[in-house]
């Protein structure tokens, strides 16, 4: 057996009116893994997710998931997977409790495993209390975390989020990042779409990217982002600037008064910058980047 | 890796059927309420009122003739209309990607949802009965065995037709315009309130190749021992078009039609 969790094999998606989805893609994520799948809207990650839930029928090509072909081994390959779909699939009429519990009977888990089961996915997402709210009175942070109860009731190895946080607020998004890392570190494999780039760089290790149904990057996070020959850092200075200082060998601007903004290649080291600085009598009380460093990479390579 | 095993299928179906009950009982009062108040009127109206003045009808007090139609026009709206609204619902809500997903096998969903529609057609089917005792309580049933397997297999047909119904329905339109221009105007002229022989030839001709007719005239005679046709050709019909409509809907299934991008 291999150590995949997912193989992808040479996978087309022709839609009906004519439209090339996916144009032969590879991919393989290997167990344990927590992998980012990012592209431009229409890039063809939907589509993918769906033929690997088997929600969409692909063309040609192969999916195995651990070694089970969603061909060949169509029940034992589903019963492992959990999908987060970007849209909302579950009965708005039906209780939040009953709808998890339905789930865990649509794979065949006892009555009598699933009740305990279903308490404690409920309670670790903070649903508990809201267990016989009818599904179509949650907020949209709720439905989220619904869906990912549901997803998870049969404790998947391989867990597809496809966009889990799009329309979350912002905390409720580092709660899910923070449960997601949880259920990673005890040995899922997950698979994330996003177009937030900072949760993938937060979250992922590897990374593929897929554009006008290619992958065109299939890589470590790492080494994506060593990729990157200039990053932009922020400046927040101690006291106020009237003029742009003389700097040598750096680009900088003077954005306001107490903040400058550089971009430093790859091959200098930013300490020459702050020892210009130092010179000149300029504090600096903090740094950032200038924006997520992923996001300039992925602009940057989907632009070609 | 913790060993993957085949899931257990008889909970899968179980919990798709539990689904589909719970569903319907939950809104009792759109699914089980109106047949019962309906087919009252129908008593009230044609029985008590009308029906001392049309006498008798083949043989039998014009109320007792009508009982066995009213329960079968129940038995077969009913067990049409949960399954696809039921099963258009899951789409239009997307909730059908929760089985699409799940291990459960196409002819599991098929069965689930078909049992579904069995289980409200034969509940309203029972409600009627009850109702129409009502009305005329000396009601005995002459063939229960007959009775009770034409209940089924009419109740399994029509749930089957409305799953294909809503396998190729775009909206909620499309789940209406069968039930209305096809099958109401079907049973009404299938033998529920009349007797075919009070037709002229050519009409009578013409009833012949309506299919309602031997659903009704099967229940008819598993009730009252009378029939206007023959009851070995119906059963065989209403089983034949069970298999082919159940290998339609596999079919449909197993390509994803309607479900599947």
């Amino acid at each position: 057996m291999s150590n995949f969790a997912l193989e992808i094999s040479d996978l087309r998606k022709i839609y009906s009116g004519g439209n090339e989805a996916l144009k032969g893609i590879s991919l393989k994520v290997k167990e344990g893994d927590f992998y980012a799948l990012l592209g431009p809207n229409g890039a063809g990650k939907s589509s993918t997710i769906g033929i690997i839930g088997t929600l969409v029928t692909k063309t040609s090509g192969t999916v195995k998931i651990f070694d089970y072909d969603i061909d060949k081994n169509v029940s034992l390959a589903k019963s492992i997977l959990g999908v987060v779909s970007q849209e909302i699939n579950f009965s708005q009429f039906e209780k939040v409790i009953d709808i998890v519990s339905t789930q865990a009977g649509y794979y065949g888990i006892r009555s009598s495993i699933a009740k305990p089961k279903v308490k404690e996915m409920l309670k670790r997402l903070g649903l508990w209390d809201k267990r016989n709210d009818q599904a179509r009175t949650l907020s949209g942070g709720y439905k989220r975390r619904l869906m990912i109860a549901k997803a998870l009731i049969h404790e998947p190895k391989l867990l597809i989020l496809d966009e889990p946080t799009a329309g979350v607020d912002i905390e409720l998004r580092r709660e899910m990042w923070e449960f997601l890392k949880e259920i990673n570190n005890n040995g899922t494999t997950i698979i994330l779409t996003t177009h937030y780039l900072e949760e993938a760089e937060q979250l992922c290790r590897n990374i593929g990217i897929i554009d006008h149904g290619e992958i065109i990057a299939d890589t470590s996070m790492r080494d994506l982002l060593r990729k990157l020959d200039v990053q932009g850092f922020v400046l927040d200075l101690e006291n106020p600037l009237d003029e742009l200082p003389n700097i040598d060998g750096f680009e900088i601007r003077l954005e306001d008064p107490y903040t400058l903004v550089t971009a430093v290649d790859k091959s200098k080291s930013i300490n020459d910058l702050f020892g210009q600085l130092n010179t000149l009598g300029i504090n600096v009380k903090s740094m950032r980047n200038e924006s997520n460093r992923l996001e300039e990479l992925f602009i940057e390579m989907v632009k070609k | 890796m913790k060993e993957v095993k085949n899931i257990n299928i008889f909970i899968t179906l179980w919990t798709l059927i539990y689904k589909e009950i719970r569903r319907f009982m939950r809104i009792w009062i759109q699914t089980l309420v109106p047949p019962a108040v309906t087919m009252s009127l129908y008593f009230v109206i044609f029985g008590s009122l009308i029906g001392p003045r049309i006498g008798v009808m083949d043989g039998l007090d014009y109320v007792q003739f009508m009982i066995p139609g009213l329960i079968m026009m129940s038995v077969i709206t009913n067990s049409y209309a949960n399954v696809v609204s039921s099963f258009y619902g899951v789409k239009f809500q997307k909730s059908i990607e929760e089985l699409l997903i799940s291990p459960m096998p196409n002819w599991a969903i098929l069965l689930g949802f078909v049992i579904g529609g069995v289980s409200r057609g034969i509940l309203v089917g029972v409600i009627v009965f009850f109702v129409s005792l009502i009305f005329y309580p000396e009601f005995e049933i002459v063939n229960l065995g007959l009775t009770i397997l034409v209940l089924f297999l009419t109740a399994i047909l029509f749930s089957l037709m409305g799953f294909i119904n809503a396998v190729f329905a775009d909206s909620f339109d499309d789940i209406s315009v069968i039930p209305t221009f096809v099958l109401t105007p079907l049973i009404y002229l299938g033998g529920v309130f009349y007797s075919i022989n009070i037709l002229p030839d050519f009409w009578r001709s013409v009833s012949m190749a309506n299919p309602m007719l031997y659903v009704v005239n099967t229940f008819r005679e598993g009730m009252l021992g009378i029939s206007d046709v023959s009851i070995s050709f119906s059963l065989s019909m209403i089983v034949l078009f069970i298999v082919c409509f159940s290998s339609l809907s596999l079919y449909l299934l197993n390509k994803g039609i309607g479900i599947r991008e």
